[in-house]
């Protein structure tokens, strides 16, 4: 293994002094002369019709500058492909659907007028349940979307975006199979990512036709893009800040810019707008609902021999990325299970729900923590062991698979099978497996269980980035990057990369600010993305800075360009270091070198998560306590160290292990209310009840790039939902499949206390 | 004869914030500190300290964590009329003020990178101040227990463990 000089070093991150000094500006933090304050009326009903608004009195309240509601804001459009979503308009559909903005001098000003705005509602009969939403009596949320079902993509990814798993003959697998399993599971317990900053921005204005936004992207760049789409060709500047995390969420968000935008526009002032915590955890983005009716044929030695079944997908009132997310969820379900023959048709369903977002594990995990229970239920028919059977089908260096774009791609990648032995090891696996719904140890009323999760994306070479560094005379490199950080340390990662190239000291690599008007394309750390995708392109950049400064000292030498060599911003020639000519006698102090980097996606090279648990269940009480969390991976080549261990450890949180456990968004489908949008009522994991966590991290180098590494940070947290409930199911006998497992449903499973109907209509 | 109407004098508020005093012009308008105004605001918007953080701003989470005469309180909890006198604590006051030296906690969590996304941080690190302060040898679990009350969603918890430990060892206390 190479000995790199800050690759897979601990190096501080760069932004650490400023986090630990409270210095860093998150956007909540950021002030701009002459700014306003912009807030959002929300709609008390899940379904009406609004007959009339009247604005008047909130309007005269000395400090407001602007009242908007759906008969005066910009016809720019939101929601998923096709657009679909005013961002006001004469219709709400779900409890806190925005009726009206207002623009003041201060945030109180902004509540006082919403309180004063009147509204009249003719209440319309809502529909929250996927499957009642597709009858044809439901009421229908868009006129566009008979039946409530939204078409499928065929834009985002390409033409042949992936809406389906259709492939072989499933009659075949039929025939073929020992055992048939059918079986239904749920994954809707729309956990929320609930990044601790809530969800903001600041517009600006320049005359009619510039914007500016300063927001918490987690891609300010493609934020960009996105929002040009929307609201037609005007010149947009996106400017990113510290994001106070997102897990996907704050990737790009219309629906709190364009309301800026709009109070902007109308005010002629900057305006900020930052949401509270109750209207992020309540009107913002869950996680996409998921259920699956499945069938599954398998052979005695664990092959599978086909995989059918219908996947509805709930996205609430809108998702601006449920097609993309399905088409990825499509791909994952064939890179975990090595299948001939495929009938999965997912359907994709608008309901009065708050809308759904994109977060960490992109539709894998909302598919995969419905399909693996009942994929297991076939491995307990055949009396196979879960890890063994994970082994023999996530994919392999030469097989193929259909990725989001609909392309059949082979995977040229490493075989993760080192990885599961190790961390099978690590875990103690063999010895405290003890076979389907069997305890691992019972001391009176505790029962202990082990269960265990398998994922990974392609992703981790999607889209593209582009890049450039800049050398300047004095020894030191700018990165010109679009790339914010949002907590995995990527911008400092990146910085170590072009330092190894250019051997120059990590503190005279720089990253240019998160402005769209200075960097070139980047789409954004997403996808476990940040390693490959957006290293590529920055690697590619420091080598072609570096080509183009040999060129100007090689006269300095009278040799040929590739005889050189640099180091601490000195050039001397490969072996002879003893004449060492700084960068600046070469190009003078009038001159940089400009390295330009571009990378084209690469689906051909899958990462991979194994999530190893053991959980406690106190019979007597129902609580289920997860008591040790083993993770395994093989990430080719380690950048960061602690990097990497802070994000391997995050697969607790962030809408991830913990959904199988306590978190939930609990919805009241009387009202069609959250009933728990607040950091009291919505359960999270504190300090005192960590599990014991390890992790195996092998480095098989991977033809990726230079430094041979891949990213895995987004995908860390969704193998753990389904490895619990396999843990809890075993430690007590009964099979759980429904997320989370609150002690009253493990007492129920227990016949403890009365069962109740199970959601579902079939 | 008429009487002169009595001018009121204004209600003033004293803060003490990292070492220097500030007043204060109770009042609604721009420039005042209003009755209702929590801590944690008057920090952010009146004296720029923009470290304190606001999450729930509903005293669950412990982002806005500073010292109140050096014990941690939730500043998004108190109003600011009611810390009059007191000795506040921020984040931007933990480094020495003249040599800009930090914290040995704050050194820690930068060797350690004990965190991810950082907008807990600030919290995370004055709650262990304040815990620090009342007992300089803590053991892991009482850490825990002082960090209980601060959320963290990247999950950095375990790097926080090891910073903080870490520095209870050098400081030769345990
Ligand atoms: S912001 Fe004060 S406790 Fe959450
Ligand atoms: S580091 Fe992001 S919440 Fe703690």
């Amino acid at each position: 293994m190479t000995d790199y000089r800050f690759i897979g070093k601990s190096t501080p991150r760069k932004d650490a002094r400023d986090i630990v000094t409270g210095k860093i500006k998150f956007i909540n933090d950021v002030t701009i002369p002459n700014m306003l304050y912009g807030k959002v009326l929300r709609s008390p009903f899940p379904h009406a019709l609004i007959k009339n608004i009247d604005t008047a009195e909130a309007m005269r309240i000395p400090g407001v500058e602007a009242v908007l509601t759906h008969k005066d804001v910009p016809e720019w459009m939101g929601g998923a492909s096709p657009l679909h979503v005013r961002i006001l308009d004469n219709k709400v559909r779900y409890v806190g659907d925005g009726v009206a903005l207002v623009a003041a001098e201060t945030e109180d000003i902004c509540e006082e007028a919403l309180r004063l705005i009147r509204v009249e509602y003719e209440p319309l009969p809502a529909v929250y349940d996927v499957e009642e939403a597709l009858q044809p009596e439901a009421p229908r949320l868009y006129d566009m979307f008979p039946g409530n079902l939204m078409p499928p993509e065929n834009r985002i990814f390409g033409p042949h975006t992936l809406q389906e798993v259709v492939i072989g003959d499933v009659d075949k697998g039929l025939e073929e199979a020992d055992f048939i399993i059918e079986g239904y599971c749920t994954y809707e317990n729309i956990p929320n990512p609930m990044p601790p900053e809530p969800p903001g921005v600041i517009a600006a204005w320049e005359g009619s036709d510039t914007l500016t936004v300063w927001s918490a992207s987690q891609g300010p760049h493609m934020f960009k893009v996105a929002l040009q789409k929307r609201m037609g060709s005007i010149n947009l500047q996106s400017i990113g800040s510290p994001v106070g995390a997102s897990y996907g969420s704050k990737f790009m968000s219309w629906q709190y810019v364009l309301p800026a935008a709009a109070l902007a526009k109308a005010t002629g002032r900057p305006v900020k707008f930052c949401y509270g915590k109750a209207e992020h955890l309540a009107a913002f983005t869950v996680r996409l609902g998921s259920r699956i009716y499945g069938k599954v044929g398998m052979k005695k030695d664990g092959t599978v021999t086909f995989v059918s079944g219908d996947w509805l997908v709930n996205t609430g009132a809108f998702s601006e990325t449920a097609q993309a997310m399905v088409a990825v969820g499509c791909g994952e379900a064939q890179l975990m299970l090595r299948c001939r023959n495929w009938n999965l048709k997912p359907k994709v369903v608008c309901t009065n729900r708050t809308a759904s977002g994109q977060i960490r594990g992109f539709g894998g995990q909302e598919l995969k923590c419905a399909l693996t229970p009942i994929i297991t239920m076939g491995m307990e028919k055949a009396g196979l062991d879960p890890v063994d059977f994970f082994k023999k089908n996530y994919v392999k260096p030469g097989e193929d698979f259909y990725w989001r774009d609909g392309i059949r791609w082979v995977c040229r990648g490493i075989d993760f099978s080192a990885a599961i032995d190790r961390g099978a090891e690590t875990f103690g696996w063999k010895e405290k497996w003890k076979g389907w719904l069997i305890p691992t140890s019972v001391k009176g009323a505790k029962r202990r269980g082990v269960g265990v999760g398998v994922h990974g994306n392609a992703d981790v070479g999607e889209d593209v980035s582009e890049a450039f560094v800049r050398l300047d005379p004095n020894g030191t490199a700018t990165i010109y990057s679009g790339l914010a950080e949002h907590g995995t340390g990527q911008r400092s990662s990146i910085c170590k990369m072009v330092a190894e190239i250019l051997q120059l000291p990590l503190e005279r690599v720089s990253v240019t600010p998160t402005d769209s008007r200075v960097n070139p394309f980047e789409l954004g750390p997403v996808g476990s993305r940040g390693t490959y995708a957006i290293g590529s392109a920055v690697i590619a950049a420091a080598e072609d800075a570096k080509r183009q400064l040999f060129e100007r000292m090689a006269q300095k030498f009278n040799v040929l360009p590739e005889e050189l060599e640099t180091k601490d911003g000195t050039v001397y020639v490969k072996g002879r270091t003893e004449t060492k000519i700084p960068w600046i006698k070469g190009m003078g102090y009038d001159s940089t070198c400009m390295g330009h980097g571009r990378f084209e996606p690469d689906f051909s090279q899958p990462n991979f998560m194994m999530i190893f648990t053991e959980v406690e269940v106190d019979t007597g009480t129902g609580k289920v306590e997860l008591i040790r969390v083993v993770g395994a991976t093989d990430v080719g080549q380690v950048i960061d160290p602690l990097s990497l261990t802070n994000q391997l450890n995050g697969c607790l949180g962030s809408a991830g292990i913990d959904s199988a456990l306590f978190e939930e968004t609990v919805f009241d489908t009387r009202l069609g209310r959250i009933m728990n949008p607040n950091m009291i009522d919505y359960k999270w994991r504190t300090f005192s009840e960590l599990p014991e966590m390890e992790h195996v991290i092998l480095e098989t180098p991977f033809p990726s790039h230079r430094f041979h590494a891949i990213g895995v940070g987004e995908i860390t947290p969704s193998p753990g939902p389904s490895a619990v409930l396999m843990a809890v199911s075993n430690a007590i006998g009964v099979r759980m499949n429904d997320y989370p497992l609150t002690p009253d449903k493990v007492l129920r499973a227990l016949k403890k206390i009365a069962t109740t109907k199970r959601r579902g209509k079939r | 004869m008429t009487s002169i109407p009595k001018k009121h004098p204004p209600h003033t508020l004293s803060l003490t914030v990292n070492g220097e005093t500030h007043s204060f012009i109770l009042g609604k308008g721009p420039n005042e500190v209003s009755p209702s105004h929590t801590l944690a605001q008057t920090l952010r918007e009146k004296l720029g300290l923009t470290g304190t953080k606001i999450s729930c701003d509903r005293g669950a989470c412990g982002s806005c964590t500073v010292l109140l005469n050096g014990k941690a309180v939730f500043s998004c909890m108190l109003l600011t009329v009611e810390c009059e006198g007191k000795e506040i604590t921020t984040i931007e006051g933990l480094s020495d003020p003249k040599t800009g030296n930090l914290d040995p906690l704050q050194q820690s969590f930068i060797d350690h990178t004990a965190f991810q996304c950082g907008f807990c941080t600030p919290g995370i690190i004055m709650s262990t101040k304040a815990l620090l302060n009342t007992n300089p040898s803590p053991t892991v679990d009482e850490v825990k227990e002082a960090l209980s009350g601060n959320f963290c969603r990247c999950i950095s918890h375990y790097h926080v463990l090891d910073a903080v430990m870490d520095v209870v060892k050098k400081e030769g206390n345990q």
